[in-house]
This record gives structure tokens, C-alpha cells and sequence, in this order.
């Protein structure tokens, strides 16, 4: 099925391995509707995006945490690189995740909790997965997850029954993955079904139809399991189905330069895992433009850091725990190195989503970037007074700018107000003391 | 001593120093996928499913492609199998790996070996062809024969695709790749038929016996003459079984089953995500992560195999190096391999009083259990506990308080005894750490890549300690008490059963008492207690929630 195309002006490309900037062109105002919305030709909404993005250890022992609540607070040092956005950006402080009673698994319970509103239940299924299916149908991907350290295990990305889902480790593979064989550029001008797909989506039957005769011999706990594979297979047949399909054009998209060669795994260094975070982010925003997925997930590192400064040979997570306080500064010197170059990888994040232009707006306006971490007082694996922050304004759907303080809350309500603003049709999140019903809605326009 | 706020500081004081060991079982203990602990299936691992791979289809086929990160629970990958599913990541990766394989088993290098049969047409549908092929590797990939519907059911997808495309090995590549991502391939069941000795009870089916046994002894898919005994129901019977096993431990492709064993339980998995800092240790490349293992691996089996006592695996001076293994170790070998050529294992003997001895002394247990840039005593300690005596280490509190530990920049604490002195002195912190960081400190002669050392900072280090009431020197005298450790045999028994079958041991079992009294009897080889496992009906047992499936066979 051929499609006219529009003239298009020249994309500014940018991926060689290791330097970085992408701009991608601006939807075209005679492309979408009158209120800027939707695109004209099919009405169809402009994509909506979700990205959660989670650091290590921490920011330290609550010095961090502005005097003033609302619009005009002062950013404390520690989130000075994050000074661009700040107007663009909520900061939330307070919230504790509630224990009643559970085992406090360090680097672990408390982001469990803020991710699945339940700390140390065995993974229900966490907020990306959430909100993707409510705004992921029908894409390549159901959700994409990054780690930045070579360790497959940093992510918190969960489905039921399946546990956490591995994180992509190596820009180069993920590249090979979104971009490789199976990409259809969405503004190419012809569309041609690839015949092996629609063979490799026909024979997925054959899997299909074990089911009932497998079903027959297992026991009910197996049986469980099997449904879950079963929904995995699912995702692979929409993967497939996808591509049998003329994608919907988006203006925004360009595909990255190619990446080739072998990346080189495991990291100790937190340069090198910041220069792997900034790869990540502009193959995530690509991945995001171009409709490969709507939900994208990037962790530094696993809860308990364990990048190190050259030469040092002391990790940030030992540094947290054996670093003294500063008694005129206040904080631990050595880990708060970390904490500013992770909150400058935070910041490149954030204006790598805003470099996409989408109309008169940006992807970061459309999207919701929730940052989160581990621990709010790492020294001493507190899950009281967490920082946490949100990006981008939902579509609109948030409003920005403030320090908003939840002095007691649970840390729940924050990721429930993010599916409430993400238009995910909830009522309630959580369990026990973190159960919540209502949103924080002095945030919500 | 500097005035703190101690708003937020509990009374016991606990130094942080190497604790960041200790928090790592508190994650990895939530690793596991949700489900039912009643699950039986096992989820291959890459290790089966990469030899499954070359025991069916040769090993012409290159395996090019990832998987599922595997789950570790109670220290053991098998055991984490049976909570192990597949993720939506996981299905794409296992999808592309049946695609490369698939491609290569119809590929013009393999067909003339792999595809037994000639299509009337190379450009269509051959329904004999496919059907043969299919009844062939559908037998061999899910451990039984195919029925007659999945067979027809697949010879028609075959048909199809190969219409589609006009090519019959694509059609059939199509199908294959299909079944290498089915569960019925992915996931090793436990079924159940009636027991005709016990009306009314069941058995496990000769196909599930099959399949247990061979991928506990060889780490692989039944060949073709242990399905055939399940088959005909040689495996229901004892002379049957035992004529099985026997063949199996006799044959090389044991190899593959101890290497297996001892790699998940010496947790070498965690190779994947080191990173050692070549600024500390030049020597230390990142190929030192395979040849570290390959050197414990080939001493173990080389040990093995000759039935030795498994418990001298701690103090054995036999191991094999290669050139680049020696000189981290700082040992001189003669290697006449040219330069360029791979690194070649050469059997080595330390000379007696050197202080490396036995499996501990290797690089894969000091650099493993190690931080990037300096050891740690607590987590090696941990370590020996945990992966080869069975012994819990308890986690540390999440509220344990440092601020003790703000002396540690000083020029006094320059080795790792001295830093963790806290540890010993507190008796908050003495609990558990006398259980870890004896053993560690013992072994701080070894830096973090395995390299030996006598100071550290200039100081002379200490490797004294007590382990069970008895003082030792270092690690020479610390290794011959940890030999004659009854948790050491123990340990190992155990886990040698639940790699089989993805369960420790039943409790109170008389038969696995006896089976453990007989590992000691035969001198602790490792050979014959998996023989002996192999032949137990416990490592058959079917499990309770099985019993109510009876009607749906």
C-alpha cells in the first residue's frame, strides 16, 4: 500500500557510538488538526510515552529536601543539574514506603514498593507494564528496558507471573534489536509485508495448539506457569502482527546511524556507565519517535551501586555506608559525586525526550518521565522520605513546577497518580498501609 | 573523635566496611518469578539448551544469540529453574536462537547430514519429507514421540510455508523453529502414568524418567537408545534403569553433567557482570573470566573421574594453568604453543608449602567473590558458607548504623583484618560475621584478581583465626579443617539431588539418609553418589499435586 509522502527536510543524525545528538523534525503543523492534537488524515491521537528511569543508593540523609513546597522552592545542590527543567519537573519529598511489618530487604522492598505498590510481595506486575497496556497496544515492543552497567538484573521492570524482565545491556544489540531486520521505517513510502513474518506469525499455531494437550498432563501449578508463558508468546505474535502492518507516519522519527562492533559488558566506572546511559537514551528517544514502543524503562544501576571513580577503589555503596557526614557541609562528600553525576545523566535523559519536537511541542511535554531510587537515606536502607520526581506533563494531563511535599504518605500515591495522569482507568494501587484510592491531585490539572 | 548527630543512630554500631556482600543474597533472594511451589517443569538453562542443540543436531551449528538470565535460588541456578518462566524479552531471544539454529539445520553446510530425506520438489510442499523430519526431531527435542495430531497439525504448517515461500527447507525450518520455542521443548515436565504394581497410584511416565536422568547425568536430551528404554518400559524396571545409568556414567558425555553441576553451585554465572579494575590488577583481562573457570572446571572433572575423595578438592595441589592463568598467579610454566596460538591447560602440580592449595586458591573463587578493586573478606567467607558447606548466612539488619566507621580514611585500618574490626569486637556484629570473615581473612594473602600477597598498605597481613574451636596459622591449616567438615560432604550430597531434580532432598527421608551414608562409605566419590542419586526412588518421586491428574491422562 503506497502513501504520498510530504517534502521533508534534512534530519541532523547522530549515532556514532559514544557522541550524541539526534534532532529529529517536527511533526508538520498541516499534519495534524486544529488543536494540534491529532493527526489530521486519521484523527488518531498523538502517541503518549511513559519512561521510568532509576538510580542507586539514594540522595543522602534528607538535606536534600527544599524549604519551600510549591512553585517557588529552591533546587537543592544535589539536583543542581536538573536546574533546566526545573519549572518542567515535580519534586516530591516525604513519602515513606509502609513496611507493616515486612522484611526490609535492603535495595530492594522499598523500590519493589514504589514500582508494584506492594514491598516484598512476589512481583505483581509493575507500573510500566501498567500503564503499557494501557497505552502500549499495538506496538513492536510492549515496553523496552535498559541497564547501564552491564548487569542484567538492574530493572524493575515485572509481569506476573514471569518475574523481572532482563535488561538490555549492550546499546549495540538493543540497536540491532529495534532498528535491525525487523524495523519499517514509518515514513518510508511503500509498505511491503514481509512474507517470512506472515510465515513465522502463521506457524506460531502449532505452539498454540500444544496448549490444551499440555494443559491435560500438568498439575495446576504448572499449568499456571504455562499461562504465563503463553502471554509471552502473545507479545511475540503482536510483535509479528506489527510488522505485517503499514506503520502510522511520525514525522519525529529518524532512524539512528548504525551501530556496530561489541560493547564492552561489565562496567565498574560510573563514567563509563554515564557515557553508556547517554547511548541508551538516544536509542530510547529513537525507539519512542519512531513508535517501536511506548513505554521505556533505564536503571544506572541495580539498588546497590556498585560504580567506582577511577582510581577508587571504594564503590558508591560502600561510600554510603562508610563515608562519614560532613560536619560542615552537612552530606557525604565522596557519594554525592555520584549523586550529581547520576542527576546530570538524569538531566541528559530528560533533554534527550525533549530534543524530539512533535508539533509545537516536545516529546517530553507528551510523556511522563518518572525518576525514582532505592532508598531515600541510604546509610541506613530508609525507605522513609523519598525522592522522587516527574518529567514532562503527561500529555498535558500534569501540572509543573512544584516541590510538593508528602510528609507521611505513602510513596504509592505518587505512582498512582503518575497511571491516573497516564489516563490508565484505576481506582485504586497498592496494599495494606500503601493502599491508595485517591491521586495527589493538587498535581493534576 | 568527631561530635555527630546522633538523631537517627540506634545503639549498636556495626562497621559497613564489606558489607556489600552481605545485602547481595537479601536481593537476589527476590529474585525468583511468582508462582506456585508446587511447579515441577524445570526451564532449560543455555548450558542444556546449547547442548541439546549439538547432541541432536551436531555441533556444526553455531549457537549465536542470548537468553533468559537464569534464576538463582538457595544458591542454585537448578533450583531457581523450576521457578524460572519465559518473559516477553525471553520469547523474542528464544525466538531468535530457533531461528539461527533452524536456518543452519536446512542450510546447504548441514542438510546433507541433518536432512535424512530428498523432497520430490526442492520449491514445495513433500508431506513424507516433512513428516519424517518432524516424527524425526519432534522425538528427539521433546524427549517422547509426537502423537499422531501434532505430527499432522505440523506437517500442514510445514506444507503451508513452504507453498508461501516455494521452498521446502524453509517450510520445514518455518516448523522446526516453531518447536524449539514451544515449552514442550523449553521446559522439562515431571508426567505421570498409573503405577501397575500399586492400583490407584501413580508413577513418573518412562519419558519423564528419561528425561530427569539424562539431563542430571549429562546435562543434555535423551539420546535416542534412553528414549527407546522408556519406550519399551526398560526404564520401569530395576535391571532396566540400572543397565541405563550405568551406561551413562560410563559414557564421556558425564563430563558435561559434573561441569554443570559444580558451575552452578560455585555460582560461575557471576562471571558475566565482573569487572575487574586492570589499573590494580594489569594481568586481570577480561578473557581471565572464561580460563578461570575452564581451570577450576577441568580440575574438578580430572578429579572426578578418577574417583578421587571429593573432599581433597580443597587441599588437592593438582590444577591445570595456561600461560596468561600462571602469570597473574605469579607461577612460572613453560607453554611451547607459538604465540598467537590459544591459550593451551597444562597440568601443574604446586610444590608442597606453596600457599595456593586446592579449589579455593583459584582465581574463580578469590576474583569471583571479590569486589572490582579489593577483596573482601566477608564475602569469600560468605561464599564457602553458603555454596559449599549449605550454611545460611544471615542478612545484615536494613538499620545497621556506621557510624563507627569514621576512622576508616585513617592511616591506622591499612588491611582488611583491620577494618573489619568492628565486626569482631561488636558483639552486635560478632554473630554472624565470626561466621564469614575468619575463613575470608585467612585467604587475604589472595588480592582480588587471585594474585598472592604478604602486606597490604605495608602491612604485614594476618591470616590467623578460629574456625570450630581450632586455631589455625592460614589458609594451609584453615583448608585441611574445612576438608574434614561434615558439611562439606553434606553440602554437596544435597546439592548434587536437587540439581537432578530441581528440589532438596525430601526431609526425614530414610532412603536419602542412607544414600548420604553411602557417599561416605565409598570414600566420597562424587561419581557413584550420582549414580547412586540416579538409581533412588526418591529422585523419581512423583510429586503430591501430580496424584490428582490422574483422570485427565
Amino acid at each position: 500500500m503506497k502513501i504520498s509522502i510530504l517534502a521533508r527536510r534534512q534530519v541532523l543524525r547522530g549515532m556514532m557510538a559514544g557522541s550524541a545528538l539526534s534532532v529529529g523534525l517536527p511533526i508538520l503543523d498541516c499534519i495534524l488538526n486544529e488543536s494540534g492534537d491529532a493527526f489530521a488524515a486519521t484523527g488518531k491521537p498523538l502517541p503518549e510515552r511513559f519512561a521510568t528511569w532509576f538510580w542507586g543508593c539514594g540522595l543522602g540523609e534528607g538535606n536534600w529536601v527544599p524549604k519551600a513546597a510549591g512553585a517557588d522552592y529552591e533546587l537543592p545542590a544535589q539536583l543542581a543539574p536538573l536546574k533546566p527543567f526545573q519549572k518542567r519537573m515535580l519534586l516530591f519529598s516525604g513519602s515513606h514506603i509502609m513496611l507493616d511489618g515486612a522484611n526490609n530487604n535492603t535495595h530492594t522492598t522499598g523500590a519493589m514498593g514504589i514500582t508494584q505498590g506492594e514491598p516484598n510481595k512476589q512481583f505483581k506486575g509493575s507500573i510500566d507494564t501498567i500503564i503499557g497496556d494501557h497505552i502500549g497496544r499495538g506496538t513492536r515492543f510492549r515496553s523496552i528496558e535498559v541497564g547501564c552497567n552491564g548487569d542484567p538484573g538492574a530493572t524493575w521492570s515485572v509481569r506476573e507471573g514471569q518475574g523481572r524482565q532482563p535488561a538490555e545491556i549492550s546499546p549495540i544489540k538493543l540497536y540491532a534489536r529495534i532498528f535491525g531486520p525487523g524495523y519499517a521505517d514509518p515514513n518510508a513510502a511503500e509498505f511491503t509485508p514481509d512474507p517470512q513474518v506472515m510465515v513465522r506469525r502463521s506457524v506460531l499455531s502449532g505452539v498454540k495448539e500444544e496448549r490444551d494437550a499440555l494443559n491435560s498432563k500438568l498439575g495446576a501449578a504448572d499449568r499456571a506457569k504455562l499461562d504465563n508463558y503463553f502471554t509471552s508468546l502473545r507479545s511475540l505474535e503482536q510483535n509479528l502482527e506489527v510488522q505485517l502492518q503499514k506503520p502510522d507516519p511520525l514525522e519525529s522519527c529518524s532512524k539512528p546511524n548504525p551501530m556496530e562492533g561489541v560493547d564492552k559488558g561489565a562496567l565498574s566506572l560510573a563514567s563509563e556507565a554515564m557515557a553508556r546511559a547517554g547511548i541508551f537514551a538516544q536509542l530510547l528517544a529513537h525507539a519512542l519517535a519512531c513508535g517501536q514502543t511506548r513505554v521505556v524503562n533505564l536503571a544506572l544501576t541495580q539498588g546497590i551501586s556498585p560504580l567506582r571513580q577511577e582510581g577508587d577503589s571504594t564503590n558508591h555503596h560502600a561510600y554510603t555506608h562508610e563515608e562519614p557526614i560532613d560536619p560542615v557541609l552537612g552530606y557525604q562528600v565522596k557519594a554525592a559525586i555520584f549523586q550529581k553525576q547520576y542527576m546530570q545523566a538524569l538531566h541528559d535523559f530528560v533533554q534527550t525526550m525533549d530534543s524530539i519536537k512533535e508539533g509545537d511541542k516536545s516529546m517530553l511535554d507528551r510523556m511522563l518521565v518518572f525518576a525514582f531510587t532505592d532508598h531515600g537515606a541510604p546509610r541506613l536502607h530508609s525507605v522513609r522520605n523519598y525522592p522522587l520526581m516527574f518529567f514532562g506533563t503527561a500529555n498535558g494531563r500534569l501540572k509543573t513546577g512544584m516541590h510538593v511535599p508528602r510528609m507521611g504518605d505513602t510513596t504509592v500515591r505518587i505512582g498512582f497518580t503518575a497511571q491516573q495522569a497516564m489516563g490508565v482507568p484505576t481506582s485504586a494501587w497498592g496494599a495494606g498501609s500503601n493502599r491508595v484510592t485517591t491521586p495527589i491531585s493538587e498535581i493534576l490539572v | 573523635m568527631r561530635k555527630f548527630n546522633t538523631k537517627f543512630f540506634r545503639r549498636a554500631l556495626c562497621v559497613a566496611v564489606n558489607l556489600l556482600p552481605l545485602t547481595f543474597s537479601a536481593v537476589h533472594a527476590a529474585e525468583r518469578a511468582s508462582g506456585d511451589p508446587n511447579a515441577t517443569s524445570l526451564r532449560l538453562s543455555p548450558a542444556q539448551y546449547k547442548q541439546t542443540i549439538a547432541d541432536v543436531f551436531g555441533t556444526n551449528i553455531v549457537i549465536d544469540g542470548r537468553f533468559e538470565p537464569e534464576v538463582r535460588e538457595r544458591g542454585l541456578l537448578a533450583l531457581g529453574a523450576r521457578w524460572a518462566n519465559v518473559s516477553d524479552i525471553g520469547i523474542e531471544r528464544y525466538d531468535d536462537l530457533a531461528r539461527g539454529i533452524s536456518a543452519q539445520v536446512v542450510g546447504p553446510n548441514n542438510r546433507g547430514t541433518l536432512i535424512s530425506c530428498k523432497p520430490k520438489s526442492e520449491t514445495a510442499a513433500d508431506d513424507a519429507c516433512a513428516r519424517m523430519l518432524i516424527s524425526k526431531y519432534g522425538r528427539l527435542l521433546y524427549r517422547r514421540a509426537l502423537n499422531e495430531n501434532e505430527i499432522a497439525t505440523r506437517v500442514k504448517l510445514a506444507n503451508d510455508a513452504a507453498t508461501t515461500t516455494g521452498d521446502f527447507y524453509a517450510g520445514f525450518a518455518a516448523v522446526l523453529s516453531d518447536m524449539l520455542i514451544s515449552p514442550n521443548f523449553l521446559f522439562r515436565y515431571r508426567t505421570v502414568e498409573a503405577d501397575p504394581a500399586k492400583p490407584g497410584a501413580k508413577r513418573l511416565d518412562g519419558y519423564s524418567k528419561a528425561t530427569a536422568l539424562s539431563y542430571f547425568l549429562w546435562n543434555s536430551t535423551p539420546d535416542d537408545q534412553l528414549i527407546k528404554a522408556a519406550e519399551n518400559g526398560e526404564l520401569q524396571t530395576v535391571d532396566g534403569l540400572q543397565r541405563q545409568v550405568d551406561r551413562m556414567v560410563g559414557s564421556p558425555s558425564m563430563e558435561s553433567g559434573i561441569r554443570a553441576f559444580f558451575a552452578d553451585m560455585l555460582h560461575f554465572s557471576d562471571f558475566e557482570t565482573i569487572a575487574k579494575d586492570t589499573t590494580y590488577f594489569p594481568r586481570y583481562s577480561t578473557k581471565i573470566n572464561d580460563l578461570a573457570q575452564e581451570q577450576t572446571l577441568k580440575t574438578i572433572v580430572d578429579h572426578v573421574l578418577a574417583n578421587k575423595d571429593y573432599r581433597d578438592l580443597i587441599t588437592t595441589r593438582d590444577t591445570y594453568l595456561t600461560r596468561s592463568l600462571a602469570a597473574l598467579y605469579g607461577v612460572p610454566i613453560t607453554d611451547t604453543a607459538d604465540n598467537g596460538e590459544p591459550d593451551r591447560f597444562i597440568k601443574h602440580r604446586y610444590p608442597e608449602g606453596d600457599p595456593r592449595v586446592g579449589i579455593l586458591s583459584h582465581v574463580s573463587f578469590l576474583a569471583l567473590n571479590s569486589h572490582s578493586a579489593r577483596t573482601s573478606p566477608t564475602l569469600r567467607g560468605k561464599a564457602l558458607r553458603e555454596n559449599l558447606m549449605c550454611q545460611v548466612v544471615p542478612a545484615p539488619p536494613g538499620n545497621v548504623d556506621f557510624t563507627a566507621v569514621e576512622d576508616t580514611a585513617s592511616e591506622t585500618l591499612k588491611t582488611g583484618r583491620d577494618r573489619l574490626l568492628a565486626h569482631s569486637s561488636n558483639p552486635v556484629c560478632a554473630g554472624c560475621h565470626k561466621i564469614t570473615d575468619p575463613i575470608g581473612l585467612a585467604l587475604e594473602t589472595f588480592d582480588a584478581a587471585g594474585g598472592y600477597r604478604t602486606t597490604e598498605n605495608g602491612a604485614k597481613i594476618n591470616t590467623s583465626g578460629v574456625h570450630n574451636n581450632v586455631n589455625f596459622q592460614g589458609a594451609a591449616d584453615l583448608l585441611p579443617l574445612i576438608r574434614n567438615d561434615r558439611a562439606l560432604t553434606s553440602c554437596v550430597a544435597r546439592k548434587i539431588y536437587a540439581f537432578g531434580t530441581g528440589k532438596m532432598p525430601p526431609r526425614g527421608s530414610a532412603e536419602w539418609d542412607a544414600i548420604e551414608k553411602k557417599f561416605g562409605e565409598d570414600g566420597y566419590n562424587v561419581l557413584r553418589l550420582m549414580r547412586q542419586v540416579a538409581l533412588s526412588d526418591i529422585f523419581y518421586a512423583v510429586p503430591p499435586a501430580e496424584v490428582d491428574t490422574a483422570t485427565r491422562n
